[in-house]
């Protein structure tokens, strides 16, 4: 497959929040001194009466979040993943997640991606803490045009989401007319002998391996499973029944992502063998996106490996 | 709702101590302390100062009042249902299990709850949302905002403080209520936060500094506090832990532990 860069989906989420700012009026954006970095800059400078910049103060973004929605707004709140979710997340926890309340979470710079700037800056736990929130959405677009559509979707919803986008700039997997719906997984291949389910970056690794493995005479599924929770555990049932191998690729932590909430599900409604490709219960460095990436494990050829191993080939 | 006068609230205030005594007796736990140091802030806004509506409690146009200190929440409890919220009959129903009385107030749960809390140091920012949503809307309503000695120890509160400075954040007027200790022991042998005052002058907010039992000068304070264009209001209300039951008064003991079958009946006694 051609590997035509897109734009980040952090570009797409700013320039999605254009849309939205003109569909709800309700929509306040709110960012934590990261705005020309996360792209919430891009609805500041079109609509400053609706963008509030709190400074660099995570724990607060989310409570004044908390106070807007009660008073029926709904705020879009920004800024790296990272500093986020974990500095944000008592407040996530009581405010918004116990209290029900409509607050869009966007954290950037999710994975190991963002490269150069190293491990402080790498969330990779971020959708096992926001999972644990009761009623929380989790979301992890593939690429731009997903984004857009995820965002707009996240703005119609309500009740609490986060949505994660990315740095470096995303190859783009989907064509343009393809419907996204929170909690359905978007079937990008089909194949009999293995189901690779994969979000953000890791979609356009799996066609990539995907292809490979079809050279070898291995038939496989590839699903941009873009919500973590709630799951599509439809889709999930079908392929796993009409393969058998479910190898499941994220650029989080093995721990608590995608794969763990995959793995709870089949273990319940139908055991088949599985693979996992995510980041080995490590932090990462410094360095280039790609080479992160190879470097930790999350390529295509690694998602070959993984697939031939369950398929005991 | 009509407006109490002085006297009257004085007799509210001891009605709604009576209230907080027996709950957190019946239910055998609850933080009767902290919840006696702020009844007259809860008793004068419910009864005097805010505009609100027992029977249509979601009114767009309400003055709100976030209990930051969620610990309180037989204060807020008691206050609301002397309001009109619900049946009085139902506070000892208090941390009952299926009751909307939640240990720590429940949004969800309870009409006239405006916030859920209990995770110290989020309400002032939970209140700089809906003075800023207040302010996007065009609207009058004022945000009240109760928080504590302790929940200064908290970074969040001092995010908040910055942040509501810097946008000129009005019609938000918190109090602080400054009975002098926290779970462990006073405040001054945990973290001493002093100068109090100083410090919220210092992060620009507009401060007064009253007696907390004081029911003509909280009325009087908020009063003035309204009149404050441009700014956040601070008002460092200087309280006693427990007042109003002797045994209580000034006596850490009583932070979260509630008081005996006995100690209920002398403290009823003590507010007849």
């Amino acid at each position: 497959m051609e590997r035509k860069l897109g734009k980040a989906t952090r570009d797409a989420y700013g320039e999605a929040l254009l849309e939205i700012a003109k569909i709800h009026p309700e929509v306040v954006v709110m960012d934590a001194d990261l705005s020309k970095a996360t792209k919430s800059v891009i609805f500041a400078d079109q609509f400053p009466k609706r963008f509030i910049n709190v400074g660099i103060q995570e724990a607060n973004l989310v409570g004044v979040a908390v106070g807007l929605a009660s008073c029926g707004k709904i705020p879009f709140i920004s800024s790296f993943a990272s500093f986020l979710v974990s500095k944000g997340f008592d407040q996530f926890r009581m405010g918004v997640a116990f209290s029900e309340l409509n607050v869009k979470v966007v954290g950037s710079h999710g994975g190991i991606s963002v490269g150069e700037d190293g491990a402080s800056q790498m969330a990779i736990e971020d959708i096992a803490l926001m999972t644990s929130l009761p009623g929380f959405v989790v979301i992890v677009p593939s690429d731009a045009l997903s984004t857009r559509a995820l965002i707009l979707e996240t703005a119609k919803y309500v009740g609490p989401v986060y949505l994660r986008t990315g740095r470096p700039k995303a190859p783009v997997v989907h064509r343009a007319g393809t419907e996204f719906k929170i909690g359905k997984g978007v079937r990008l291949r089909e194949g009999k002998d293995v189901t690779i389910l994969a979000n953000g970056l890791e979609v356009f690794e799996a066609l990539e391996a995907a292809e490979r493995l079809a050279e070898d005479g291995i038939s496989a599924s590839v699903i941009d499973m873009h919500t973590v929770k709630p799951l599509d555990t439809e889709l999930i049932l079908e392929e796993a029944k009409r393969t058998g191998h479910v190898l499941v690729c994220e650029e989080h932590q093995i721990w608590g992502g995608l794969g763990s909430a995959v793995a709870t599900f089949l273990a319940k409604k139908h055991p088949c063998k599985m693979g996992f490709v995510a980041i080995q219960d490590t932090f990462a460095e410094s360095g280039k996106s790609d080479e992160l990436l190879e470097k930790y494990g999350l390529t295509y050829p690694h998602i070959i490996k993984a697939a031939k191993k369950i398929l005991g080939r | 709702m009509e407006k109490l006068s002085v006297e009257q609230l004085k007799a509210k205030a001891k009605l709604v101590r009576r209230h907080i005594v027996e709950m957190t007796g019946a239910a055998a736990s609850g933080h009767p302390g902290g919840s006696l140091s702020c009844t007259e802030m809860l008793v004068a806004l419910y009864f005097n100062l805010m505009e609100h509506n027992p029977q249509d409690p979601q009114w767009p146009d309400r003055d709100r009042l976030i209990l930051s200190k969620g610990h309180a929440s037989p204060a807020l409890y008691s206050a609301l249902a002397e309001a009109g919220y619900f049946d009085p009959k139902t506070l000892t129903d208090f941390r009952k299990l299926g009751s909307p009385l939640q240990g720590h107030p429940d949004r969800r749960k309870l009409p006239g709850v405006e916030a859920s809390t209990g995770s110290l140091g989020q309400g002032l920012s939970m209140g700089i949302g809906m003075a800023l949503a207040r302010r996007l809307d065009n609207k009058n309503y004022y945000t009240y905002v109760i928080t504590s000695d302790g929940e200064m120890n908290e970074g969040q509160t001092w995010e908040a403080a910055a942040m509501a400075a810097h946008h000129k954040v009005d019609h938000l007027i918190a109090f602080l209520d400054y009975n002098k200790f926290q779970l462990d022991d006073s405040t001054k042998n945990i973290c001493d936060m002093e100068p109090v005052v100083e410090k919220w002058k210092a992060f620009r907010w507009h401060t007064f500094e009253i007696d907390g039992h004081d029911i003509k000068e909280v009325l009087h304070a908020v009063e003035k506090a309204k009149k404050v264009k441009g700014e956040p209001v601070m008002i460092i209300a200087h309280t006693v832990k427990g007042k109003g039951v002797s045994f209580m008064e000034h006596n850490n003991a009583f932070h979260g532990v509630a008081p005996t079958k006995d100690q209920v009946q002398q403290a009823l006694k003590e507010l007849a």
